[in-house]
């Protein structure tokens, strides 16, 4: 049997976390552009768009992200299109996340005054124009907190990638505790190494919102 | 290639799909309950409590909201024994659902008290009710509709969460549809399934929070 001192562990470990930024990265810049087109879909003013895509939110938001990754890992292989778990949980965490930007967004474009609009258009910008120089900018300003708010929801989502065979932070953790036995040990450093990833980006997107209160008050 | 869907051999084990919804709902049930509870406490602590307790209830919800769920659970229901803390399953799924809501409901609950106008509490000290009284019965019934539509957002994203707490064999939905696709193997109609149940309970119990919310936790003092 192999020995397992701390370091060793903690080391295994910190390596299995770099697999977890990268799939909170991939998750993240997707759901970020699936989200951003899915926001000028529903902006485009027709009402089946608008079902569409809250449609698409409800779905997303109202069922476990769990039964969302073994849709798209053994549901979709039973089907004939076999994914590894990389690209499954890629895929499940892509449109989980967009899911939620786009109800983000949707909500910071809300809160810009009608009279912005209809100042746009008083001077005869046509639509592309209006969103590009006018509500763009004024909805970029209240999206990032809330935007970098949600990152955290993203990192510990991957958690559960760990479940369809994706060797992340989790998963090496149960990994290792199989080898070692010491799952009081292990667990809790899986659970501080989660703590000092998300816990700057939670301190990084609270400071962000106290800023844009202090600019508006 | 052609698929064909079945959807009969999964509505065939009914008995157990409704044991594992009514699992669920259960461990929804008794973690809204004490996690609310906690948020409350913790609240009040935050706020008021004595200053050198106050590190405490903060530690806990920064640490509750910055770990995943699945880790916490694990933690419970794995670690926990090495302490000699020997926990079944279900006490252990409902152990991590509680802890976990609970850091959730302090923020939102604190969110809700801090919005109380001072005069409240003054006015409420004038009427010589002491700290606990003008918590309960002053500050905490408007701060508490005020925040609970996002209680219940809160409580239904412990719901879906709770999906992660068949992977240490609590009979619950997630469970229960994993153990019917290792029987008839087919796993998307059984996933597609559960998944559409899931929908159809965050539906229903938004909308029936909303409603409880509404009719018989604040209503009665709108007038």
């Amino acid at each position: 049997m192999v020995e397992f001192s701390l370091w060793d562990i903690v080391r295994n470990l910190v390596i299995a976390a770099q697999w977890t930024v990268l799939l909170s990265t991939i998750a993240f810049i997707g759901g970020g552009v699936v989200g951003g087109l899915l926001l000028v879909f529903r902006m485009s003013g027709s009402i089946l768009a608008n079902r569409l895509v809250a449609g698409y939110v409800q779905l997303f938001q109202g069922t476990p992200l769990l039964m969302q990754l073994f849709l798209t890992y053994f549901g979709l292989a039973l089907l004939g299109v076999e994914l590894s778990s990389w690209v499954s949980a890629s895929l499940a965490l892509t449109l989980y996340t967009s899911a939620f930007l786009v109800e983000i967004w949707r909500g910071c474009v809300n809160a810009i005054p009608k009279g912005q609009w209809e100042a746009a258009q008083s001077l005869a910008l046509n639509f592309s124009e209006q969103v590009r120089y006018i509500i763009f900018p004024q909805a970029l300003r209240i999206a990032i907190p809330p935007t970098v708010g949600f990152l955290v929801q993203v990192v510990k989502g991957t958690a559960l990638a760990s479940l369809i065979g994706f060797v992340e932070l989790t998963k090496a953790g149960t990994m290792i505790t199989n080898a070692t036995f010491k799952p009081f040990l292990v667990y809790g450093c899986v659970a501080v190494i989660y703590f000092i990833l998300c816990y700057p980006i939670s301190l990084y997107a609270k400071s962000l919102e106290g800023k844009i209160n202090a600019t508006r008050a | 290639m052609r698929v064909e869907l079945d959807f009969l051999s999964i509505l065939d084990q009914w008995p157990l799909l409704l044991s594992g919804i009514a699992w669920t709902l259960g461990l929804t049930a008794v973690s809204a309950v004490f996690g609310v509870l906690i948020g409350i406490t913790f609240a009040w602590v935050r706020a008021w409590g004595p200053t050198w307790f106050k590190w405490l209830p903060a530690t806990y919800v920064e640490f509750i909201r910055n770990t995943p769920f699945i880790v916490q659970l694990f933690f419970v229901f794995f670690g926990l024994p090495m302490m000699g803390v020997k926990l079944s399953p279900e006490a252990a799924s409902i152990l991590a659902m509680v802890l976990n809501l609970g850091a959730y409901a302090t923020e939102i609950i604190r969110a809700g008290i801090q919005a109380t106008p001072r005069g409240q509490i003054e006015a409420g000290s004038s009427l010589a009710l002491n700290r606990m009284q003008i918590y309960l019965h002053i500050i905490l019934p408007p701060a508490l509709r005020k925040v609970w539509p996002a209680l219940v957002s809160q409580i239904i994203i412990v719901m879906l969460g709770s999906a992660v707490c068949g992977q240490i064999s609590t009979p619950e939905l997630s469970f229960v549809a994993n153990l019917i696709q290792s029987r008839n193997f087919r796993a998307f109609e059984t996933y597609i399934f559960a998944t559409i149940v899931y929908l159809l309970l965050a539906i229903g119990l938004r909308a029936l929070l909303n409603w409880l919310g509404a009719r018989y936790f604040f209503g009665a003092r709108r007038g």
